[in-house]
């Protein structure tokens, strides 16, 4: 039996454009779509798609964050004229399909053009031009039953916009995409966020690319404001965290909106979730130290989506006992804060990596950032693991000349003691780390334990001055304690 | 903490301690939480989790009679069973207690209802 392919026009929006064909290619393969590209230029704000059915089309619309509408293609044309006959043609051979939504009780037609400007009038006269189809019922432009969509699309380039439309296409609108989840989901309005939570945006592009659905399992070990377990959630994920900092997962530390001043009772990763009605997805977060094995080997998620802290705003460090220079004589029942050390993204990652290795179910997926420079950029800096194949690779600049992209690894391999061994546990490779280069951008390289020392250095001698004159040292420390106290009461 | 995560935390990462596992639980305070039963997804749970712990949990939570010592056949089957189940496991919220380690007897507090599993760097 041969199937009859339908052709559509996906309509994207043009932001994070290097995420649009792995995102497309996690949905299809989500639910298992067929489909053929009928356009090639994939950075086009849209692309002419044919699917077997509107029900595939309105499947992969449902989850899309990229896509702001999904239309149903009538004509496609490089130039006037052609363009006008392949709509006659199409509503002659289709006059049967087409008949029931020419005669819907109300319509519109939108005119839409990119990298050019239509006055009103032109778009009126634009729609005028079509005055051949034969449409019966009254203009609803708040509510009609059906909407038309004609674009005429002028390049990408604004400097060399062409005189005429490289592009004319007109379709009926089938569905919306997902970007009112943007909205939704937006963190100015959500209850607790942080320094670094992720935007409303790629956070529900990750749980794409991990392609969660209902009642899969998911992990985040560096969850700190739970910011990917809201979309992750949202798409039906069951969801689990931890991370190291106490004073966050309590919501306790220092509110990061500068209207706020205290952090309210009611904060916590839970409350967001309620407030986005998916409080039934939360399971837990736990303080816990990503560096040492926490969970029982029966469990397996089935996916783990992760922003690990790159050492700029948000602090890489592990539990680690240390030379401590200064004498400290503690009690036993003396609070304790766990010393910890320097944890290097090189090693985070392996951790990671392996981490996911072994804790994924097969054809489970990690989804993580990974910042870096963008002249250190080669495929060889990317992290790597003999149980993971990387499927997806999409960069968002950031400032300066960073950047970070987002890695999407599929687990193929069934992790055991005896297929472990054959990976190169430790690898040489020791790059340069990311904050080290960051800080030190002209090249004076000066490790972090020896700046450490240094600062530690000069504020002794700070200390010694300020009592030659007679002043009273400020104890820095038990200020901070009693700070932290006050947050707590 | 639910007593689904309960089932899947180790004390693995202490200096010394080999297996690490189950913890011993406490519970000083608990909260119950409504939410929709999933059969699916404790489907999909089930083949995981250790029935010892499971237990060791409904007897914590004083809902020892609606768990048997010993895990049945075909669970799935037993739609009772698995509301129980789904009750003990995602509807019983800890909000004070603690979990101590079977081998060295570290105690790990949970506040809030989120535990703290952070070591002192001594003990890794």
């Amino acid at each position: 039996m041969t199937k009859l392919w339908k052709k559509y026009i996906l309509w994207f929006a043009q932001e994070h454009v290097d995420f649009r064909v792995a995102e497309f290619e996690s949905i299809v393969n989500l639910f298992g779509l067929k489909f053929r590209h009928l356009s090639q230029q994939l950075l086009n704000p849209f692309w002419l798609v044919e699917f077997p059915s509107d029900e595939q089309a309105l499947q992969y619309a449902s989850r899309s964050i990229a896509l702001r509408s999904i239309m149903e293609l009538y004509a496609h044309g490089h130039k006037m004229p052609e363009f006008h006959e392949q709509l006659k043609t199409h509503v002659q051979t289709n006059g049967q399909q087409l008949e029931a939504f020419f005669k819907a009780e109300t319509f519109k037609v939108t005119v839409e053009t990119y990298n050019k400007h239509f006055s009103q009038k032109e778009k009126v006269a634009k729609i005028e031009s079509m005055d051949y189809l034969p449409i019966e019922g009254d203009v609803n432009l708040k509510n009609p039953t059906v909407e038309w969509w004609y674009l005429e699309f002028y390049g990408l380039d604004p400097t060399a916009v062409p005189a005429t439309a490289d592009d004319i296409i007109f379709g009926r609108v089938l569905a919306q995409g997902q970007r009112h989840l943007i909205k939704e989901l937006s963190l100015k309005t959500r209850k607790f966020i942080g320094n670094t939570s992720m935007d409303a945006q790629l956070s529900l592009l990750m749980a794409n690319q991990a392609k969660v659905c209902d009642g899969d399992l998911v992990f985040d070990p560096f969850v700190g404001t739970g910011s990917l377990l809201v979309s992750a959630a949202k798409f039906g994920g069951y969801v689990l965290g931890s991370d190291i900092d106490f004073m966050m997962l309590h919501a306790r530390c220092r509110p990061s909106r500068i209207s706020q001043k205290v952090r309210d009772k009611d904060e916590s990763i839970r409350a967001n979730l309620k407030q986005y009605g998916c409080e039934q997805r939360y399971m837990d977060v736990l303080v816990a130290d990503f560096s040492n094995p926490l969970w029982h080997n029966r469990i397996s998620f089935d996916s783990i989506i992760t922003d690990p802290p790159y050492g700029i705003r948000e602090a890489t460090e592990k539990v680690e006992s240390k030379h401590n220079p200064k004498d400290v004589t503690r009690t036993a029942d003396m609070v304790h804060y766990p010393s910890t050390s320097h944890y290097a993204l090189p090693h985070l990652y392996r951790d990671l990596l392996d981490f996911a290795a072994k804790y994924l179910r097969l054809g489970g997926r990690l989804v993580c950032w990974f910042p870096f420079h963008r002249e250190d950029y080669n495929e060889a800096i990317l992290p790597q693991h003999t149980h993971l194949r990387l499927v997806a690779n999409s960069e968002q600049i950031l400032a300066g000349n960073t950047a970070r992209r987002l890695l999407t690894y599929e687990k193929y391999l069934e992790y055991s003691e005896e297929t472990a061994q054959q990976s190169p546990s430790e690898d040489a490779v020791e790059t340069t780390d990311f904050r080290e280069r960051y800080f030190n951008t002209n090249g004076a390289l000066e490790t972090r334990t020896v700046r450490r020392m240094r600062k530690a250095e000069q504020r002794e001698q700070g200390r010694r001055e300020m009592e030659l004159r007679g002043k009273q040292p400020v104890d820095v420390r038990a200020q901070k304690c009693d700070l932290n106290k006050a947050r707590f009461d | 903490m639910k007593l689904s995560t309960y089932n899947f935390l180790t004390s693995m990462a202490i200096k010394g301690v080999k297996v690490g596992y189950p913890l011993k639980l406490r519970i000083t305070k608990k909260d119950l939480v409504e939410s929709e039963f999933n059969p699916t997804f404790i489907e999909r749970l089930l083949p995981k989790l250790d029935w010892s712990a499971v237990h060791a949990a409904a007897q914590q939570a004083e809902l020892a009679d609606d768990i048997p010592a010993e895990q049945p056949e075909n669970i799935a089957e037993n739609e009772l069973l698995m509301q129980k189940l789904h009750h003990l496991l995602f509807e019983i919220d800890v909000l004070e207690g603690e979990m101590e380690c079977p081998e060295t007897g570290r105690v790990f507090p949970i506040t809030d209802g989120i535990p703290n599993m952070l070591l002192n760097e001594d003990e890794v």
